[in-house]
Parts: structure tokens; C-alpha cells; sequence
């Protein structure tokens, strides 16, 4: 029999009498992967904080017990001291700090507060090794990709000599080959001993390593599946999270195209830095009235990059191209004239570009708008609430008054916050960049049912996603695109998974 | 976690509890310095000259708060204030202008100096920390080199009247008292009720969160005592400072264009986040130009009032000024990083530095030791407006 390693009973936390944490129990066996899943706000990155002593012992209720002893952290120091180790979905690295120095930050190789060189390098080149990372210690982080700080941050783990790896959302940032580059070192990890815990929304990851499942909905836990069992499938999974089942994962629709509004001819964007680099290359498309399309690419193909340059030369330099709508040459130079043209991008980054999250929802829906809601620089702000009230209960947004502060609302409602934004503005084509990014099953249904109401009231809707299953759920059309060009367009019912991927990875080695 | 349905009013509530907490913080010194100085702080001179004394760093944090909600801030408004001030007293005493051409004059020269700094802050994307030390330096050395290391005094009547005089009593007065400042008091009082009222039905149709009629009351009750009361203080003295008329001019005006206005708006959207404000179509090169352009043409007005107070220019004038309206705008509960911020608090804030100042003053304190309390005030203040914060945000 194999004695569980970690055992968390009964768990109960609150915040200003609103529960977190509700008789939360779970039980991790040594040398297992073992996922957690459950819906933004569910409580999962709550339960972890508690393990780890972000939440100090007597701050809950209830019981650990690491390797059969009762832990009592105080503090991440405690926690660490015994082998838990905890990564979390922001990454913490300082970026003008050398991977070594990263490693062993706050844990040096030092003698009498003089640190040992050699030995760091040396730890860290082997460290390094160990979870195949081929760079160069001195490297400074800020020179990495996120994939590779990310092995990084558990090249740390590890030289904390860490018994119980906790990684919360490690492949959210991460394109297909680093996440599978991530999984594969998880697994080697299992291999050698090394427990872990992954959360993830991504429940096709979970399957492929997680051994054991736990299941947590509004602060319970609901279920632990054992992912070797037969009936240990995603649709099970995303029935116990979201407590209903979901017929498909996509609302119904029916496309009714129309005109063609947007064409991009030949636009060419260089990097704002690396001036002699083609960031997008010639590319060229259309979208119509009505239509939803797709653009598929691998993370660094250029498709966030062709999209904000669009909008109001937001990114890059040196741009080159033509912009037609409706069949006549527009300028789209500032952002500004970028709106009133009506094109609207709601970006992929909504805590950097999309929201003042220090501000409320009314004004973050009416910021882009402001003007409409104005007489001679005056704001009608009672006419502002009706407005912002009226997209609170459009959009489902879970907030008590549009006085809430949107930054402190869930990920999924604060993307409702951006879209509202955008939809208010008034937009003939809208570009939604990565719009499920970091949000929970419930609430992408819900953006997918906004997008179909979009494109039925006629608007030129262009999705951005890294999800393929997403782009051909909802996709009447679907661009490709890879090292900045454009590479394929399959019509949404004939396109699939494999075909997208070989436009996406065309003219690539 | 980030649930929010827990807390139903709470924000409203919350944030209206920060004003009032730097308020009461403010009655706190009043009736502190009040039995300090057994009752002298409070006598009707002394009333009129906290406000003719500190009108400048009233003026100035007007400024200042647009400024730091902008997420900048501005160094060089104490430079600004003796060159604008020099500029003035030139204009009148050495080339003969009319004292109210000199005070165009000297909000021209404001704004143009406030459009230097706002151009390399806006445009050219220096830190303003950076572009306001260097005016700082700039504007004291012209400054010197106006003045020679001189002084000019003399300055007519109307001039100095701006920031010493009182309106001309022309109601008459009524034992001793002058009608026209307790008139003038009484119609701010119903003006209040009356615009509270309209304020509070507004909300009523909206169904948003308002204050029971008892809070209303009780509130509205406190600032009526208030009123009058610093009315009859007046009105036995000289009658109502002509700065105060500016002074309640700019308060209302300025939480007028915050509150009301889309460039208001766009001020707090560009402190609150920068790229967001970008990405929505904010031209925001503009908005952080006309901020300095703003910020100018106030230090040039509050260089007009410190002149005036003065009688007359020095090279030395406006030192610290810019410390002390800083300080005002973060002791009125504004952020660091920008985005948050109001004009009341501002002003609060600015009341709290000045009230320590007359009452240490009267207690005949070291200017040493002055200082020093005067910037554990400061940490003070913001200390507890961090605390509270993380109190209400429950995190």
C-alpha cells in the first residue's frame, strides 16, 4: 500500500463571512500526478494558498498532513522547508536576473554572504540538464521565451529539493509544443519520484497526465475520479465542474453571410525593435457581413501582431497595405480613427491592454464610446449607467452593481467587461483576440453565444484563438497563419484539427 | 478568488468612508490644536489668515491632484510660483501695466511653462519626475536672473487684494458683522441642501445605493454648522477673503471636470492604465499635455495670490511649495501610481498641512521641529489610507 503523501481534511476558509473554502478534503499518493479542476472562482488557487502557507495555519479550519505528520505552515518558508513547492500561473522571476541567479534567489550558494559562483553555475547548468533545458546559466531570463522561464521556475522547484510540485495553470501562456515539452518533463518527473499537482483548465492535458483527478465547484469537492477508470472521460470531468452537461460545447447557429465589409490587402508589419523584421508579411484577407472568422497560428505567428497594427497601427513599425470597407480605401492610422471607422479589437492581454481595473464597470464599458455619451465635453453620466447597467445584465456580468470594481471580478466577467466595452462602441468588425483566454467552461459558452448574436446583427466578427477546437466550433471561415503570412483558408465545416495544424506550421522546419 | 456577490454596497460605502476618514482626521487636529492653544486657533484672525496663508498650496494641489491622477508629478510648481511671481511684479512696477493685464500675463507665462513641461512629458516620453526637477532648477534660475537677487514690492492695491484683501461690504453690517459674508454663506448652505437633494433623488431613479435620509441629515447638518459658522467668524473679522471666492471657484470647477467631463475621465483612465486608455481610442499625448498645461496656468495663478499676500516678489519665494502640495494631494487619499484621486481631498489634505502649521505656529514651535511633524503627517496619512484599503479589499 502506498501511503498518501499530502492529505487535506475538511478545509474551511473564509473571507469577510463569504466561504471560500467549504469542507474541502482531498488525498495526493506519492509519485502521482494528480489534477485539480474546477471553474475560475471554484476555490482551487484558495486551497493551494492554504497549503502552501500563503494562508498561515489557524487562518482556516481543518486538517494537513504531509508525509503522515500534521503541517502547520506559517509562511511559503514552512512549507518549502518540507518539500512543497508551488508555481503559480504568474511567473515570479526577476527578468534582469541570470537563470542561475533566478535558481537560487533567496536560497544562494554563499559563504558568509558571499556567493559561490562556481557552485551555482555548476547546480544550475545541472539543474538545468534535468529538466532539458539547453541555455546557457548566465542567460538573463528576460532573453527566454515563457515556456522555457517556465522550466525554469521548476529547475528552482527542484533545487529546493521539492517533494510535492503544485503548478497552477503552468501551460495557460504556453503554445502546443512547450506545453508538450511541460508534460513530458511532469511525466519524467512522476518517473522519478517527484509528486505533483496540476491545475489546469485544459482538461485534454489532465487526461493525458493526470492520474487521479479532484473535482472542486463553489468550494466543495465534489468528486476524485481515478483517470485510469473507464468512465474517466472530459465530458465527465466537465459535468462534475460545471454541474450540468453541456450538450455541446458550442451554442447552435445559423450563418447568414452577407456582403463582404473588411479587406486587408497586402499588409506588412516590422517588429518595433528589430526593425529589419517581418512581423506579418503580405498578408491578406476579407470578412463579410455576418460571417465569423478564424485565425489559427501558433503563439509568435503574427496574429496578434496583424490585428493591432490594424487597429490603429497599435503595434510595429514601418507598416505597408491597404484597408477597404465596404469597398472604399480607409485610413487607419490612430486608434481613434481606427474606432470611428468601426473596427474594434479586443485584445488578448485584458489586465495590460483591455481594462482600468482600479476603475469600475461602468467606466470601463463606456471608454471607448465616451463621445457618444457626451455634450460639449460634458458626460451624461446618468445616461452612462443606464448604458453599462443595461450590458450588466445583457452580458450576464456577475457583479452586485456596475459600481464594482472590475478588478475584482473573475476572469470570465472581466472579459464581458471588454467585450461590452467594444460591442458599445459600435463596431462593424470586431477583431476578439484570445476572448476564452483564462476563463471557465460556464462563461465561453456564454462568449460564444455573444459572438453568434454579433455576427446575426450583421457584424464582421474575427476570432483569434490557440484553441483549434474552439476556431472550428465557431468559425464559419478560417484563416492560417504562420511566421507572419497567411498560409491556408478552409471554410469552417471542411477544416480540422490535422489541416489546420499543417497550414500553421507551413514553410517552418 | 474573486467572488463579488458577497459585497452588495460594500465599494460605494467603502470608498465614502476614505473622504470621510481624512476628514475626521482633519476635525481631529482642528479640536486638537483648538485645546492646545487654549481656544486661539480658532479666533476669527486666525480663521481668515489659514485661509489667506494657505491659498497657495490650495491652488497648487488643485493642480497637482489632476497631475498625480494622471500617474504624474510635478516638482517644479514652487519655481513656477516666484517666476510667475517676478514676471507679475515686473509687468506692473517696471513696465506700468494694469494690475489685471499682469495677472493674464503671469497665467500666460503658466501656461506657456506648463506646455514646455508637458510637451517633453507628453511627446518626448520623459519621466515628469524627470522633465518637473529639471524646471525646478530652470524656473528658480530665471527666477534669479529676473530679479537680479533683488526684490520688487510696492504693488498697487488691486493687485495685492487678490490674495489680502476682502470684498468691498456692501450690504452694510448688521452689529458689527458683515451681512454680505453671512450672506454669502447661507446661499452655499441651501445651495448644498438643494443640489444634495437632486443628487439623492437621481440615485432614488437610478436604484443605486444611497445614503439613508438620517446619514444625509446628519451630514448635510454637520457642513450647514460648518458654514455658518466659519461665516460668523468672518464676518466679525474683514469680511470674506477674495481668495476664498477663487478658491471655492476652483473646487467646483475642478470636480466639475473630473467628475463630469469626457477629459476628466480621461485623466483617470490614463492613471488607471495607460495601455488600456490607448487601446480605447484615448489620445493620450494630449491629455498628459494639458495636464501640464493645466498644472501651469494653476502654479501661475498661485503665484499671482503668494505675490500678492507678499506685496511684492522675491527669488526666494514659493520654496517647498511644490513638497507641500504633493504632500496635500496624498494626505487627501490620491494613489501613487495614479488613477485615483479627488479635488475635496485635495483640499482636505491641504487644510490638514495648514492647520498644522497655524497651530504649531501659535504654540510657538521650532520650524525645525515644524517640519519634521508636518512629514510624519504625511507618512501617517498615507499609512492609513494603505491600511484601509486592504481592509476593505478583504485580501
Amino acid at each position: 500500500m502506498n501511503s498518501p503523501i499530502l492529505r487535506m481534511l475538511g478545509i474551511e476558509k473564509d473571507f469577510n463571512g463569504v466561504k471560500a473554502l467549504d469542507e474541502v478534503s482531498i488525498e495526493v499518493e506519492r509519485g502521482k500526478v494528480h489534477g485539480i479542476c474546477g471553474e475560475n472562482g471554484a476555490g482551487k488557487s484558495t486551497l493551494m494558498k492554504v497549503l502552501s502557507g500563503v494562508y498561515p495555519h489557524g487562518s482556516y479550519d481543518g486538517r494537513i498532513e504531509f508525509e503522515g505528520e500534521e503541517a502547520t505552515f506559517r509562511s511559503i518558508n514552512d512549507s518549502e522547508a518540507v518539500g512543497i513547492v508551488i508555481i503559480h500561473q504568474e511567473l515570479a522571476l526577476s527578468p534582469y536576473l541570470s537563470i542561475a541567479e533566478n535558481i537560487f534567489l533567496g536560497n544562494e550558494n554563499s559563504k558568509r554572504g558571499v556567493i559561490d559562483w562556481n557552485k551555482t553555475n555548476l547546480e544550475a547548468s545541472s539543474l538545468l540538464a534535468r529538466v532539458g533545458l539547453d541555455e546557457n546559466p548566465a542567460t538573463k531570463v528576460l532573453e527566454l521565451g515563457v515556456g522555457k522561464q517556465q522550466l525554469v521556475e521548476i529547475a528552482k522547484a527542484l533545487s529546493k529539493r521539492v517533494k510535492l510540485l503544485i503548478l497552477d495553470e503552468p501551460t495557460a501562456a504556453l503554445n502546443d509544443e512547450d506545453s508538450d515539452h511541460l508534460l513530458d518533463l511532469i511525466e519524467h518527473l512522476r518517473g522519478q519520484g517527484i509528486t505533483c499537482i496540476i491545475i489546469s483548465h485544459k482538461l485534454k492535458e489532465i487526461r493525458r497526465i493526470a492520474d487521479t483527478v479532484t473535482v472542486i465547484r463553489d468550494g466543495k469537492t465534489i468528486e476524485t475520479i481515478d483517470m485510469h477508470g473507464p468512465d474517466a472521460t472530459q465530458a465527465r470531468i466537465i459535468r462534475s465542474m460545471v454541474g450540468r452537461d453541456l450538450n455541446s460545447m458550442f451554442p447552435p447557429r445559423e450563418p447568414k453571410i452577407g456582403a463582404e465589409i473588411l479587406r486587408v490587402e497586402d499588409w506588412t508589419v516590422y517588429h518595433p525593435v528589430d526593425t529589419a523584421r517581418k512581423v506579418v508579411d503580405n498578408a491578406s484577407f476579407t470578412v463579410r457581413a455576418g460571417e465569423v472568422v478564424g485565425f489559427a497560428g501558433l503563439m509568435g505567428a503574427g496574429r496578434t501582431e496583424l490585428a493591432m497594427s490594424l487597429f490603429g497601427r497599435s503595434y510595429g513599425t514601418n507598416i505597408s497595405g491597404r484597408v477597404y470597407k465596404n469597398g472604399e480605401e480607409i485610413s487607419v492610422r490612430t486608434v481613434d480613427e481606427a474606432i470611428r471607422n468601426g473596427i474594434a479589437y479586443a485584445t488578448e492581454d485584458r489586465k495590460k491592454y483591455g481594462l482600468n481595473l482600479i476603475g469600475d464597470i461602468t467606466v470601463n464599458v463606456s471608454a471607448a464610446a465616451l463621445a457618444t455619451l457626451a455634450k460639449y465635453g460634458v458626460i451624461d453620466r446618468h445616461r452612462e449607467y443606464k448604458v453599462a447597467e443595461s450590458y450588466r445584465t445583457r452580458m450576464n456580468i456577475k457583479a452586485p452593481t456596475v459600481s464594482a470594481i472590475t478588478g475584482k471580478l473573475s476572469g470570465g466577467n472581466q472579459q464581458k467587461v471588454v467585450l461590452s466595452k467594444w460591442i458599445f462602441a459600435g463596431p462593424d468588425i470586431l477583431f476578439l483576440d484570445e476572448p476564452t483566454r483564462g476563463i471557465d467552461v460556464g462563461a465561453k459558452y456564454e462568449i460564444y453565444g455573444i459572438i453568434n448574436e454579433l455576427a446575426a446583427a450583421g457584424k464582421a466578427v474575427v476570432v483569434i484563438s490557440s484553441e483549434l477546437p474552439e476556431l472550428l466550433g465557431i468559425s464559419d471561415r478560417i484563416y492560417a497563419i504562420s511566421d507572419g503570412r497567411i498560409t491556408g483558408e478552409v471554410a469552417g465545416v471542411d477544416a480540422t484539427q490535422e489541416s489546420l495544424m499543417h497550414y500553421m506550421t507551413a514553410g517552418k522546419d | 478568488m474573486t467572488t463579488t456577490t458577497p459585497a452588495k454596497r460594500k465599494p460605494r460605502l467603502a470608498i465614502n468612508f476614505r473622504q470621510y476618514g481624512i476628514l475626521a482626521a482633519l476635525v481631529v487636529i482642528v479640536v486638537l490644536f483648538q485645546v492646545l492653544t487654549n481656544g486661539r486657533l480658532l479666533l476669527p484672525g486666525n480663521v481668515n489668515n489659514l485661509i489667506q496663508q494657505n491659498a497657495y498650496v490650495l491652488i497648487l494641489a488643485v493642480g497637482m491632484v489632476v497631475v498625480i491622477i494622471a500617474g504624474h508629478i510635478d516638482l517644479s510648481v514652487g519655481s513656477v510660483v516666484a517666476m510667475v511671481g517676478a514676471v507679475s511684479a515686473i509687468a506692473t512696477n517696471v513696465w506700468g501695466l494694469p494690475w489685471w493685464a499682469s495677472v493674464l500675463l503671469a497665467l500666460l507665462v503658466g501656461a506657456l511653462v506648463g506646455a514646455w513641461q508637458g510637451f517633453w512629458v507628453a511627446f518626448v516620453g520623459i519621466p515628469a519626475f524627470i522633465v518637473t526637477l529639471a524646471g525646478m532648477l530652470i524656473f528658480r534660475g530665471l527666477t534669479l536672473v529676473l530679479l537680479t537677487g533683488g526684490t520688487i514690492s510696492g504693488l498697487p492695491d488691486q493687485f495685492t487684494a487678490i490674495g489680502a484683501g476682502w470684498l468691498p461690504g456692501f450690504l452694510g453690517e448688521l452689529g458689527g458683522r458683515d451681512v454680505l459674508t453671512l450672506g454669502l454663506g447661507l446661499v452655499t448652505c441651501v445651495a448644498l441642501v438643494l443640489q444634495q437633494l437632486r443628487t439623492r433623488a437621481t440615485l432614488r431613479r437610478l436604484e443605486l445605493p444611497r445614503e439613508t435620509l438620517t446619514q444625509l441629515w446628519l451630514k448635510n447638518g454637520i457642513a450647514i454648522v460648518a458654514i455658518m459658522w466659519l461665516a460668523w467668524l468672518l464676518s466679525g473679522y474683514s469680511g470674506t477673503p477674495i481668495i476664498l471666492i477663487i478658491l471655492a471657484v476652483l473646487i467646483l470647477l475642478y470636480t466639475f471636470m473630473l467628475n463630469q467631463t469626457v477629459f476628466g475621465r480621461h485623466v483617470y483612465a490614463i492613471g488607471g492604465n495607460l495601455f488600456a486608455a490607448m487601446m480605447s481610442g484615448v489620445k493620450t499625448k494630449w491629455v498628459n499635455f494639458y495636464v501640464f498645461v493645466n498644472m501651469g496656468v494653476l502654479a501661475g495663478l498661485a503665484g499671482v495670490v503668494s505675490t500678492a499676500r507678499a506685496g511684492g516678489a522675491v527669488a526666494s519665494a514659493g520654496q517647498n511649495y511644490e513638497l507641500d502640495a504633493i504632500a496635500a494631494v496624498f494626505i487627501g487619499g490620491a494613489a501613487v501610481q495614479g488613477g485615483i484621486g479627488t479635488v475635496v481631498g485635495a483640499i482636505v489634505g491641504g487644510l490638514v498641512m495648514g492647520v498644522l502649521n497655524m497651530g504649531l505656529s501659535i504654540l510657538s514651535v521650532d520650524a525645525a521641529w515644524q517640519m519634521a511633524i508636518k512629514g510624519l503627517v504625511l507618512l501617517l496619512a498615507v499609512a492609513f489610507d494603505i491600511f484601509n484599503k486592504r481592509r476593505s479589499g478583504g485580501r
